[in-house]
C-alpha cells in the first residue's frame, strides 16, 4: 500500500479541461503522471458505462471533467455528465464502493492551475481510499490466462 | 409502453449469488424507451455485477444479449443457441418477457431485474406516467380523452369525489384530480352535456376480475 501509485482516467472535454491541461503545459506547471487524459468532443459523450469499463479494468478513480456550468460549448452535455456522474455513484454505493473514487469537475479552458490543483488533489485524494478493490482480482485472472 | 425500473442492486446480487455463469437478456421494446432494461442497461448492470464479484475476489462470467422482443416467442426462440451455457438467466424485460423466457426454456433458472410498474406514457425526458390500466372496456371516449380509471385515484366512473381541492387530490398535490381535468376539457371542447350523463355500475371482468385475461383473433391463430 505505501507503494500505491494510483491510476486515474480523467475524461476532459476539447473545449475546457483539455485546453486547461494544455495551458497547464504551456505554463510549465506539473501535475501527477497517474492521471490518464481521454480527450472527449464534450463531457456530454461520456456515458455511464465508460466510467464503469474504466473501474473494472482496474483505474483506482475516474473524474470527468468539463466546462463550467452554463458555459458548455453544446449547451447543456457539462450538467448531463454531471447527471451520470452521480448516477455511477449511486450504483458504486449500492455495490458497496466508495463512491469518492468517481467525480465531475468543472473548469474552463484557461484553469492550468485548476487543472494541476485537481489532478493532485484527486490522486491524493484516491491515494488515501488505496487500490481500485478489483486490481488484485484482476491481477491474479491475467496470471492465469498466462 | 410499460414501464419498470432496475431493482435494488442487492436483491440482484442475491438472485445471482449461486451461479458463475449468467446470461443478462435485455429487451428492445418497452425498458429500452423507458431506459431500464435495454442493451444500455444491460452493459451498466453487467459492469456493476462483474465489479461487485471481484470486490469479493470472485469473478463472474456474464454474456450479454438483447432480444428484439422478450414477449414473443419467435425471438426468445434466439437464445437456444447460447442459453445452455448459462447456469441461470436474469432477464431485464418487464414481467411478460421474464415468464416468456421461463415458459420456453423450463428448467433454466430465470431471475428479473426490474420491477414492471405500469403502462405509462413519457411526460418529459426522463419522466413517466401512468395512463392506461388495461381496464379492458376503455371510456376515454366519453371521458374528454382523459382516463378516470388510470388517473382518477378512487377509479371513480362519476367523479369527482369529496377529496378534490384546487384541481389537486387528496393523495398528494402532485397528483391531479383526473375529473377536475376531465371537466375543463369537456368545456374546453363545448361537451359540457356529457358530464351529466352517469356512466352506470361497469363490468370489471374484461379489466381482470375474471381472471387472466387472453384475447384470440381467430383469423391470425395458426
Amino acid at each position: 500500500m505505501e507503494n500505491f501509485e494510483p491510476e486515474i482516467v480523467a475524461f476532459c472535454c476539447h473545449y475546457c479541461a483539455y485546453t486547461a491541461a494544455d495551458m497547464a503545459g504551456s505554463k510549465r506547471i506539473s501535475y501527477p503522471s497517474n492521471v490518464k487524459i481521454i480527450r472527449v468532443p464534450c463531457t456530454g459523450k461520456v456515458d455511464a458505462i465508460h466510467i464503469m469499463k474504466a473501474l473494472e479494468k482496474g483505474a483506482d478513480g475516474v473524474y470527468v471533467a468539463g466546462c463550467l456550468e452554463g458555459d458548455c460549448h453544446f449547451k447543456n452535455g457539462n450538467t448531463r455528465a454531471k447527471q451520470r456522474v452521480a448516477r455511477v455513484q449511486k450504483f458504486l454505493e449500492e455495490i458497496g464502493w466508495e463512491k469518492e473514487r468517481v467525480e465531475m469537475i468543472n473548469m474552463s479552458a484557461g484553469m492550468g492551475e485548476r487543472f494541476a490543483r485537481t489532478a493532485h488533489e484527486f490522486t491524493e485524494k484516491i491515494r488515501e481510499l488505496g487500490p481500485n478493490p478489483v486490481k488484485q482480482s484482476i491481477k491474479t485472472e491475467i496470471q492465469a490466462l498466462a | 409502453m410499460i414501464t419498470a425500473e432496475q431493482k435494488p442492486m442487492q436483491e440482484i446480487i442475491q438472485y445471482i449469488a449461486p451461479y458463475d455463469k449468467i446470461l443478462l437478456i435485455g429487451c428492445n421494446e418497452c425498458v429500452t424507451v423507458c431506459a431500464a432494461g435495454g442493451r444500455k442497461e444491460v452493459g451498466l448492470l453487467a459492469s456493476a455485477l462483474k465489479l461487485d464479484r471481484l470486490k469479493h475476489g470472485k469473478t463472474i462470467d456474464i454474456k450479454e444479449i438483447t432480444l428484439e422482443r422478450q414477449c414473443d416467442p419467435e425471438y426468445v426462440e434466439e437464445l437456444v443457441a447460447t442459453i445452455d451455457d448459462a447456469d441461470a438467466v436474469l432477464s431485464m424485460a418487464c414481467g411478460c418477457g421474464v415468464q416468456t423466457i421461463a415458459e420456453r426454456f423450463n428448467k433454466k433458472h430465470v431471475y428479473p431485474a426490474v420491477n414492471t410498474k405500469f403502462m405509462g406514457a413519457s411526460q418529459s425526458q426522463g419522466v413517466w406516467v401512468e395512463r392506461c390500466q388495461g381496464c379492458g372496456d376503455c371510456m376515454l371516449g366519453i371521458t374528454a380523452g382523459i382516463c378516470p380509471v388510470s388517473r382518477c385515484s378512487k377509479s371513480l366512473l362519476n367523479g369527482p369525489c369529496g377529496g378534490t381541492s384546487n384541481g389537486q387530490c387528496e393523495i398528494g398535490p402532485e397528483t391531479d384530480c383526473a375529473w377536475v381535468l376531465i371537466w375543463e376539457r369537456l368545456k374546453a371542447l363545448g361537451l359540457e352535456s356529457r358530464y351529466e350523463e352517469l356512466v352506470e355500475a361497469r363490468d370489471w371482468r374484461p379489466a381482470g376480475g375474471a381472471g387472466p385475461r387472453k384475447i384470440i383473433r381467430e383469423d391470425l391463430v395458426l
